[in-house]
C-alpha cells in the first residue's frame, strides 16, 4: 500500500512530468490560455493517458514479450496511443460537442503529446507491474492535469500585466513555467525513486 | 489617478504602499537586532548588501523601460525585497550569493512582469530558491552557530573577510542550522541526546528561539497597524502545528512542535514572506487556505526532503497555487444572493 502511495507522490510531485522531467510540454504552453479549456484538456489527458499506459502494458506483456518483439516498443506503443486517442475523440465528441470544440486540434494532438510515451516506455524500463503501470499512468495524468490547471490560472492573470513586450505571450510563460520548476525543485529527496 | 467620478463608498485608507512598505521594513528591525546578537554582522551586512543590488537592479530595468526611476523606487518594494533576502541568507554566505540572489528576484521575479503588483511570485523567495538550488553548499554551511559567536564574537573585519573571502578568513563561526541537525540525528538518536548539543543551548533552540520571537513580535507589530491579514499567519501556523500536533508527538522519532515554531524560519516566513499582498491570495478565505498550503508544504519538506528549511519552497508552491485559489474563494458580492465562482464566473 505504501508503495503505491509512493508511486503516486512520485510522479504528481517529485518526478512531476512536466516541471521536473519536461516532458508534455506542447499542450502546457499550448492550451494553458484559458483555465477551462485548460480544465478539458486535463481530462482528456488524464483518460487518455491511464488508458494508454495499461493497453500498453498488456501490448508488451502478452504480445511484444513472448513473440521477442521488444525491439518494436515504440512504434507499437505509438498505435496504441493512437488508437486510444481516437477512442477518446469519439467519446467527447458524443458526450460534449462544446468541448469537442474548444478542444479542436489538441484533442488528436495528445497522440503526439510525449508524456504519454514517456510513460508507457517509462512503465517497461522501470518494469512496472500491471497496478504500478496504471498508477503510474495515472499519477503522471495527475500531475499534468494538476500544473496545467494551476498555469492556467495563473496565465488568465498574467494576461492583464504589464509585461515588456519582448516577452509578452509564450516568453513570460515559458519563464513562469522555469519558476514553477524551482518551486518544484523543493521536492527533491521526498521518494527516493 | 483622479479621473474617473468615484460613487460611494467612500472609504479612505491612509495608507499608501511607500508607507506599507516602509512599515515592513521598520518592523523587520526587532529580528534583525536579535540575529545580530546571535549570530553577528553577517545578516546586518547582507541586507545592505542586497538593499544596494535590489535598488540598483530596478533602477536600470525601469531606465531600460524609460519608466520614472524615482516615482517607481519610492515606493520602497525593491528595498523591502532586498531587506527580506538579506535575512533570509546565511549571515556569511559569500557576497555574490546575495548579489545574485538580490538581482534575480528583481528583475526576472518581479520587472519581467512589469514590476510591482504583477509579479506572481514572491520575488524574495524566489532568489533565495535559486541560490538554495544552484549553490547547496554555500547556502547550507554558512549558518553561522551561535555558541561559537558567544564566546567569540567576530569583529566587522572578521565577517567581512568571511563574506568577501579576503584570504586568511578566520574558519571555525560556520554550520549547519539545529533543524537541518535534528532532522537528520533523530532517526538514530534521542531528543536529549540531540538537544544537548552545544548548538541547541539550554532553551529550545539557541538564538533561534529569540530571532524568531522578535520576528513575531514585529508580525504582531504589522497584524496591529492592519498592514497583513491575520489569515494567512495563522493559516501558516495552523498547517504547520497540525502535521507537527498528530504526526510529531515523540520527539524521538520527529522534529517536535516546539522546534518546528521556534527554529528555522518559521515566524519571519509566517509574517513577512507569506503575507506579501501581490503574490499571495487575494480573497480573505483564500488567504488563509494560502497559509495553510504554505504551513503544509513547509512541514512536509522539512521532514521529508532534502532541504534544511522550506518557507521559500512552500511560499513559491503556493504562490502557484494562488490564481487558481482566487478563482474558487471570490467572496459573495454585495447585492447577490450567491458568489460567483469558478472558471465561468468572469471578472
Amino acid at each position: 500500500m505504501t508503495e503505491y502511495l509512493l508511486i503516486l507522490v512520485s510522479t504528481i510531485l517529485v518526478n512531476n512530468f512536466v516541471l521536473v522531467q519536461f516532458l508534455g510540454l506542447c499542450p502546457f504552453m499550448g492550451v494553458s490560455n484559458k483555465l477551462e479549456t485548460a480544465m478539458g484538456m486535463s481530462f482528456a489527458t488524464t483518460f487518455v493517458l491511464t488508458l494508454s499506459s495499461v493497453c500498453a502494458y498488456l501490448v508488451y506483456t502478452y504480445l511484444l514479450e513472448p513473440f521477442d518483439l521488444a525491439y518494436l516498443q515504440t512504434i507499437s506503443f505509438i498505435l496504441v496511443i493512437a488508437v486510444v486517442v481516437q477512442f477518446t475523440e469519439l467519446v467527447v465528441r458524443k458526450t460534449s460537442p462544446l468541448l469537442y470544440r474548444v478542444l479542436g486540434i489538441f484533442l488528436p494532438l495528445i497522440t503526439t503529446n510525449c508524456a504519454v510515451l514517456g510513460v508507457a516506455l517509462l512503465n517497461i524500463k522501470k518494469q512496472n507491474g500491471f497496478v504500478e503501470s496504471i498508477l503510474y499512468g495515472f499519477g503522471a495524468a495527475i500531475g499534468f492535469s494538476l500544473v496545467m490547471i494551476l498555469f492556467s490560472a495563473m496565465r488568465e492573470r498574467l494576461a492583464f500585466a504589464d509585461i515588456p513586450n519582448a516577452f509578452k505571450g509564450s516568453a513570460i510563460g515559458m519563464i513562469t513555467a522555469g519558476l514553477m520548476s524551482l518551486a518544484f525543485m523543493g521536492f527533491t529527496g521526498l521518494v527516493a525513486f | 489617478m483622479g479621473l474617473l467620478t468615484r460613487s460611494s463608498p467612500h472609504t479612505k485608507q491612509n495608507q499608501s504602499t511607500s508607507s506599507i512598505m516602509r512599515w515592513v521594513i521598520l518592523l523587520c528591525i526587532p529580528g534583525l537586532i536579535a540575529q545580530t546578537y546571535f549570530f553577528g554582522w553577517g545578516n546586518l551586512h547582507n541586507v545592505l548588501l542586497c538593499s544596494i543590488t535590489a535598488v540598483l537592479s530596478e533602477a536600470a530595468i525601469l531606465a531600460l523601460r524609460k519608466r520614472r526611476i524615482g516615482f517607481y523606487l519610492s515606493d520602497y518594494s525593491a528595498l523591502l525585497t532586498g531587506v527580506l533576502l538579506g535575512i533570509a541568507l546565511p549571515p556569511l554566505a559569500p557576497w555574490w550569493i546575495s548579489v545574485i540572489a538580490a538581482s534575480f528576484s528583481i528583475i526576472f521575479v518581479k520587472q519581467l512582469y512589469g514590476g510591482l503588483g504583477y509579479n506572481p511570485f514572491n520575488p524574495a523567495m524566489a532568489g533565495y530558491a535559486l541560490v538554495l538550488i544552484s549553490f547547496p553548499l554555500a547556502m547550507t554551511s554558512n549558518w553561522a552557530s551561535p555558541t561559537t559567536l558567544q564566546e567569540n564574537f567576530p569583529s566587522v573585519q572578521q565577517t567581512l573577510a568571511s563574506i568577501w573571502e579576503i584570504e586568511n578568513a578566520p574558519d571555525g563561526y560556520s554550520g549547519a542550522t539545529p533543524l537541518d541537525v535534528y532532522k537528520h540525528e533523530v532517526k538514530a538518536s534521542t531528543y536529549e541526546a540531540i538537544t544537548s548539543q552545544d548548538i541547541f543551548g539550554s532553551g529550545i533552540v539557541l538564538g533561534w528561539e529569540w530571532v524568531n520571537v522578535a520576528f513575531l513580535l514585529g508580525g504582531l507589530g504589522l497584524l496591529a497597524l492592519r498592514i497583513i491579514p491575520w489569515q494567512t499567519p495563522a493559516g501558516v501556523l495552523l498547517g504547520l502545528a497540525l502535521p507537527a500536533i498528530l504526526f510529531s508527538s515523540n520527539p524521538d522519532q520527529a522534529v517536535p512542535l516546539s522546534i518546528h515554531l521556534l527554529a528555522g524560519a518559521t515566524m519571519f516566513g509566517a509574517f513577512f514572506i507569506a503575507t506579501d499582498p501581490v503574490s499571495s491570495s487575494t480573497t480573505p478565505r483564500g488567504r488563509f487556505i494560502f497559509g495553510l498550503g504554505v504551513g503544509l508544504f513547509t512541514y512536509i519538506i522539512r521532514t521529508w526532503g532534502s532541504y534544511p528549511d522550506a518557507i521559500a519552497f512552500a511560499v513559491l508552491l503556493m504562490n502557484f497555487a494562488a490564481p487558481l485559489i482566487d478563482v474558487y474563494t471570490q467572496p459573495r458580492t454585495f447585492g447577490h444572493n450567491k458568489a460567483k465562482r469558478g472558471p465561468k464566473a468572469k471578472v
